[in-house]
């Protein structure tokens, strides 16, 4: 198998801190020691995504900066009326609660994906997909409570037309990543499910074995999409 | 071979070799092929098809630009959109996808000592994905009002409004859809050549050993993957803006005496997140260029490159610094002065790295073996050509002679110079330099040599007189210059001659194209290592190599790429996987 991580490095005599990470850069096959492939090409997507998301979030403050109309208050806006009282901000705080458990769930799935328990990996990542798909349901109806008061893209009843605009790219943008995230949740327990990962089955397109790695590697793409919902939260709702 | 003595030995494998895709018919074998090779060239037929397009864009630019009011049929409205489609594919569906998509495929796996890449099936999906942005594109020529006639840039709020060929049609639609489309594609095969020279080296490898061809192609794919987010994030909200009438990048404007919807937007939002990615991208084209010129230099003048460390850091350090130098080409868009003082420092400084590369390939020529074979010519003029165009970028980056400067003739001679002919300069050199491992054959030499001469010296008389129109003050991108005052009679008899000049390199390029073609079939055997070069691609057991590139054993990397003519040694090259034992290196230390 190509993508193994380790072998005869994790026996080798290496110098440890600043100097270790200049050995293994200086040495010969890899630059990251004990890093697979799919592994090291996660981690850079997810940097270069990072780099998408702070565009948008750079233009998202520029325009909110810029603006000479007043910027609609995030804590009004996104108020539920609960028992006869305004709650600002509830609906946003439960499906932040959400994700951010989904991501417990999720590091569980890893954890018991490398003690090869194939029923607690497939269920805890069939749990975590559920509550993603909770947040994108939830994200749903916040689209849906904003459309009917009037918020658009192009205007809203309260102030700078670009609130909808931001709003709606923004996390449109990042409930997409999550529905993707979803969606890979799903194939990747049904393989964990059915034992590819033990029988060492081929991919039907890359015709390639997974391994039970593969349910890192998704954990590393959902953490992340994790950690966006964090500085959207923190960028576009609390400021 | 030499027995390997105990001082030869090399780590063990860390991993067990890739698991190769075996193709059983001709459609996986040819069409949707895994093999890093296949999709090289797929992706370079494409490319060049495209670039084809730009090519007979700029001969009708020339006509009215030479001509002018002499061929009705090109109205300002076609003359705009004939800028637009030329920069843009130019620019990203040739250069960005031959360099890294076509070079960097063939050459990764082969110098590196790699099976293939490492993900074979994403990397598919790249080319697929390219050629699907490339339809998209080209589909824009027969939409209804045309390709988008905004300028390569595509400055909103122009590029969306009613005077605009394709603003209010279909033209600047496809154009952002298949910027997405790229950008998608794009990311698939940089992820792979990123990996791939990181983790995927074989034994004995070292970063410090790989060929200055992969450290251009590695460092600009690490841009690319940073800075096409920011070209990606515009091309949406644009998007937005045009369909759904948001206002990112549209203040309130009238148009045609009618208040048009949008409201509150930043027009200098968009072309801060355009030269964010822009700047890099002229990197992204010449570090590739950079790398590849080294080694057909050092090849060519049996000598190693001269300051091997420096070329690297020099890589390293001008694909940093272009990450903030983007607003030098906002001079006259309006900034605070300070930021103009900041961005001229900062792009000045890049000169620095840059003429430490410009010295060290005259150095590594210095009292060389010099053959003027193909390749090298090409390298050569590369060298001229790339330090005349970076002169004047000493000009540009300094915001007092910006100003003037800005939107004349001068600033196209500049950019032409420096990021059209030098790069396109350094393909041809390698199309000629690796065209015998990729076919098996050479390229005929007298059509090369009529190939180079036309092409260098043709492109010079394009594009030097340019600067002199520009000191004039002749703007760029009006269609019509007749009736201008600063138009005197001499320098439309200079625009007559530099657009005879441009068709007689178009025609060039022809010959070019035919001996590619005739060659394949007719070209003289080359053999497995016909320039005698010391890196891993030629010594492939079978030319062309075969899927899975090195026969059963992966070779094992005793030394640096530039053993050229070491003393003492029985030839005048010691390839790159002979052992030390054999013979002495001149491998810094």
């Amino acid at each position: 198998m190509a993508e193994t991580t380790l072998t005869h490095t994790s026996q080798m005599d290496r110098p440890q801190g600043l100097r270790g990470i200049a050995a293994d850069w200086a040495s010969d096959q890899r630059a990251f020691k004990n890093v697979s492939w799919g592994k090291a090409m996660m981690w850079i997507f997810l940097l270069s995504d990072t780099f998408i998301f702070g565009c948008f979030l750079l233009s998202y403050m520029t325009a909110r900066i810029s603006t000479r109309v007043p910027w609609p208050n995030p804590s009004e806006v996104f108020a539920l009326r609960i028992g006869g009282s305004e709650i600002p901000l509830i609906l946003i705080a439960i499906m932040t609660f959400v994700l951010i458990s989904s991501s417990g769930t999720m590091a569980m799935a890893v954890n018991f994906g490398y003690r090869r328990d194939r029923r607690k990996t497939a269920i805890l990542m069939l749990l975590t997909a559920a509550l993603g798909a909770t947040f994108v349901g939830m994200q749903a109806f916040e689209w849906t409570k904003l459309i009917t008061e009037g918020v658009r893209p192009w205007g809203n009843p309260w102030g700078a037309a670009q609130f909808g605009s931001c709003f709606f790219m923004i996390t449109g943008f990042h409930g997409t990543h999550v529905t993707i995230g979803v969606i890979f949740l799903i194939i990747v327990a049904r393989k964990v499910w059915r034992g590819d990962f033990d029988t060492g089955r081929p991919g039907f397109f890359t015709s390639r074995r997974g391994r039970y790695e593969n349910v890192e590697i998704m954990g590393l793409y959902w953490h992340f999409v994790d950690l966006v919902w964090v500085f959207i939260f923190a960028f576009f709702y609390l400021w | 071979m030499v027995d390997v003595t105990p001082a030869d030995a090399v780590p063990p494998a860390e991993v067990a070799e890739m698991e190769l895709y075996h193709p059983h018919s001709w459609w996986t074998k040819y069409v949707f092929s895994q093999d890093a090779k296949v999709i090289a060239v797929q992706y370079s037929a494409t490319a060049m098809a495209i670039g084809l397009v730009a090519l007979m864009l700029s001969w009708l630019m020339r006509l009215q630009l030479g001509f002018p009011g002499t061929f009705d049929f090109i109205t300002p409205e076609a003359y705009y959109q004939f800028i637009t489609m030329h920069g843009m594919i130019m620019v990203i569906y040739l250069l960005t996808a031959l360099f890294l998509g076509g070079f960097g495929n063939y050459l990764i796996p082969l110098m590196v000592g790699a099976r293939d890449m490492v993900f074979p099936y994403v990397n598919m999906l790249s080319y697929w994905v390219y050629l699907l942005a490339v339809l998209v594109l080209v589909s824009s020529f027969f939409a209804p009002g045309g390709p988008t006639g905004a300028g390569w840039t595509l400055y909103p709020p122009q590029a969306i409004m009613t005077g605009t060929p394709g603003g209010q049609d279909w033209g600047i639609i496809l154009m952002l859809s298949s910027l997405i489309l790229f950008i998608i594609g794009f990311t698939m095969g940089g992820l792979n050549y990123v990996v791939t020279v990181l983790q995927g080296r074989t034994r004995g490898m070292t970063l410090m050993r790989l060929p200055l061809t992969v450290w251009g192609i590695f460092t600009a794919t690490v841009m690319a993957l940073l800075a096409f987010p920011a070209l990606f994030v515009a091309c949406v909200m644009m998007l937005l803006d045009r369909l759904l009438g948001t206002s990112f990048f549209m203040p309130a404007i009238v148009e045609m005496g009618e208040q048009l919807q949008h409201n509150g937007g930043s027009p200098i939002l968009f072309q801060h997140l355009f030269w964010f990615f822009g700047h890099p991208e002229v990197y992204i084209v010449a570090l590739p260029a950079f790398g590849i010129v080294s080694d057909l230099i050092s090849t060519h003048a049996r000598k190693n490159i001269f300051g091997y460390r420096m070329m690297v850091w020099a890589i390293i350090a001008i694909g940093a610094l272009s990450f903030v130098v983007w607003a030098h080409h906002m001079y006259v868009s309006g900034m605070n002065p300070y930021f103009g003082f900041f961005f001229a420092t900062t792009t000045l400084i890049i000169a620095v790295p840059t003429a430490i590369k410009v010295y060290n390939w005259v150095l590594t020529l210095w009292r060389g073996d010099i053959h003027l074979t193909i390749p090298m010519l090409f390298a050569l003029a590369f060298i001229v050509t790339f330090v005349n165009g970076g002169l004047t970028g000493l000009f540009l980056g300094n915001v007092v002679v910006d100003v003037p400067l800005s939107d004349t003739m001068f600033v196209v001679a500049h950019f032409h110079m420096v990021m059209g002919v030098a790069p396109i300069l350094v393909i041809f050199g390698a199309i000629y330099h690796w065209y015998p491992k990729v076919t098996g054959r050479m390229l005929d030499e007298t059509l090369g040599r009529f190939h180079f001469w036309i092409t260098f010296l043709g492109a010079y008389l394009i594009f030097f007189p340019m600067h002199y129109l520009g000191l004039m003050g002749v703007p760029r991108r009006y269609a019509e210059l007749t009736d201008m005052n600063i138009m005197t009679e001499s320098a439309h008899h200079l625009n007559s001659f530099i657009s005879i000049m441009a068709f007689i390199v178009g025609f060039a390029q022809m010959v070019f194209l035919f001996n590619l073609i005739w060659s394949i079939r007719h070209g003289r055997e080359a053999g497995g290592n016909p320039w005698r070069a010391t890196t891993l691609e030629w010594q492939t057991p079978e030319t062309p190599p075969a899927h899975g590139n090195f026969g059963k054993e992966l070779p094992i990397v005793y030394r640096w790429a530039y053993d050229y003519s070491v003393p003492g040694a029985k030839e005048d090259f010691i390839p790159q996987n002979v052992p030390g034992s054999f013979g002495p290196s001149r491998e810094p230390a």
